[in-house]
């Protein structure tokens, strides 16, 4: 790990402080992939700037039918909250089939979301459920923050604060893990929102997408055999050392079917 | 360069790190607890699993300075004063739940966090509870009846004989 100067603020203010007018600083959260990116030295910050201390990031609550989630709130404490699981039971076992348990006790919402990888869980909930990520200036629509592979609509000196899911009506996540990582080789978030079904795709493109050919044929309700009749093209589809494009490309139905039948 | 002020195994310690300074790093080198071991230090073999705040974590993937404030048990804080084995380590005795040798520390430590965690175990709960932690010895059959054993010990507060 090359060397980078280290801060612990203890208010968003503060940090956001740090953060800005410095291009080669970096925000740490739990750290379960900026620790791993430095020690390969794959990245060289100038300065660290760790969450870790600002409270008010940490937390979760109920604001009528949505559920806000601070930023540097750890997986396994989102899969453990009795108000995520009886608000949106599906995002709380999405939350519990990250990682390991020792990944789950420090990666967080917010450190996840803002790395954007290809195979992460919690995009798929953002764009499925219409969540709203909120920041030290603005709040942005979840399917205007994934904005391409390791990349989101983020400025450099912007921390994302919470993010707020509205409830949804039946959902239901399932995804085909990679044996070694539990990184969704491909997952399929389901989701009842407003009356119409959604559907979000993670782990198959370079981000997280709608699959909407399988919103419109699930249209009369949530049927897996409404999906029998669709083709997934693996043109374009993350190929890699895990999986072929054509083998995601097959995953993304048959996790789609088994996300609907799940939905309860 | 930083300093770090946390408790290690019931005591205070303060500590100039540099920033890159891993935790396990502290608890090796400045502090000589050479008994949390590094394997992969990738973040998924668990060898280097400790308790921060009685939270089970892979101290090769946090930063020293990140334990500020925090309570950190490694694996030579388990054992009582007098050397009485904690009921996990004793279970892991018992049921040979080891082979080399060097997967164990982390194991048990994961193991405790477990046991204290759901109370009670059953298999499905420990071998999907020890997916951070490889061993590459002895195929975790005795390791998860270790861990089954050493959960009913905790609760139980006595250790309990090998069947």
């Amino acid at each position: 790990m090359y060397a980078f100067e280290y801060h612990r603020p203890t208010t968003l203010a503060e940090a956001a402080r740090l953060a800005s007018g410095n291009e080669d600083a970096k925000i740490l959260a739990g750290g379960q992939t900026l620790i791993p990116t430095l020690k390969q030295r794959l990245a060289q910050p100038s300065d660290v700037v760790d969450l870790g201390a600002v409270a008010e990031l940490r937390g979760i609550c109920e604001d009528g039918d949505t559920l806000v989630i601070g930023a540097t709130t750890p997986h396994a404490e989102v899969a453990a909250s009795a108000v995520v699981q009886r608000l949106i039971p599906a995002l709380a076992k999405l939350a519990e089939g990250i990682g390991d348990a020792q990944v789950r006790n420090r990666g967080t919402l917010g450190g996840s979301i803002c790395n954007n990888d290809p195979s992460a869980d919690y995009p798929a909930a953002l764009v499925v459920l219409g969540a709203t990520v909120h920041t030290t200036t603005r709040k942005i629509a979840a399917e205007d923050f994934f904005t391409g592979m390791f990349e989101t609509a983020l400025e450099p000196d912007e921390i994302v604060t919470a993010v707020a899911f509205p409830k949804p009506g039946k959902a239901a996540y399932v995804k085909f893990p990679n044996p070694a990582s539990r990184y969704a080789t491909v997952g399929v978030f389901v989701a009842e929102v407003g009356g119409q079904v959604r559907v979000a795709v993670t782990g198959a493109a370079p981000s997280v997408y709608r699959w909407t050919e399988a919103e419109q044929a699930l249209a009369g309700g949530l049927d897996p055999a409404a999906l029998d009749g669709l083709t997934v093209d693996p043109d374009g589809l993350n190929a890699d050392i895990h999986a072929s494009g054509e083998y995601r490309a097959s995953l993304v139905k048959v996790m789609a079917k088994r996300a609907v039948a799940a939905c309860v | 360069m930083p300093t770090v002020s946390l408790q290690v195994n019931g005591k205070s310690v303060t500590r100039e790190v540099e920033g890159r300074t891993l935790l396990v790093q502290l608890l090796r080198e400045h502090l000589g607890l050479t008994g949390t071991h590094v394997g992969c230090d990738t973040s998924q073999c668990g060898a280097c699993v400790v308790h921060v705040d009685g939270c089970s974590v892979k101290s090769c993937t946090m930063l020293a300075v990140q334990a500020e404030g925090t309570e950190v048990t490694t694996i030579e804080g388990l054992a009582a004063a007098d050397g009485t084995l904690h009921p996990m380590q004793a279970a892991f005795r018992e049921h040979h739940g080891l082979q080399c040798g060097y997967c164990t520390p982390g194991m048990v430590m994961s193991a405790v966090d477990l046991a204290q965690t759901h109370g009670h175990l059953d298999e499905k709960t420990v071998r999907e509870g020890l997916e951070g932690n490889i061993c590459r010895c002895t195929g975790y059959h005795n390791i998860v009846k270790a861990v089954l054993a050493g959960a009913e010990a905790m609760r139980a507060g006595v250790p309990k004989a090998a069947e």
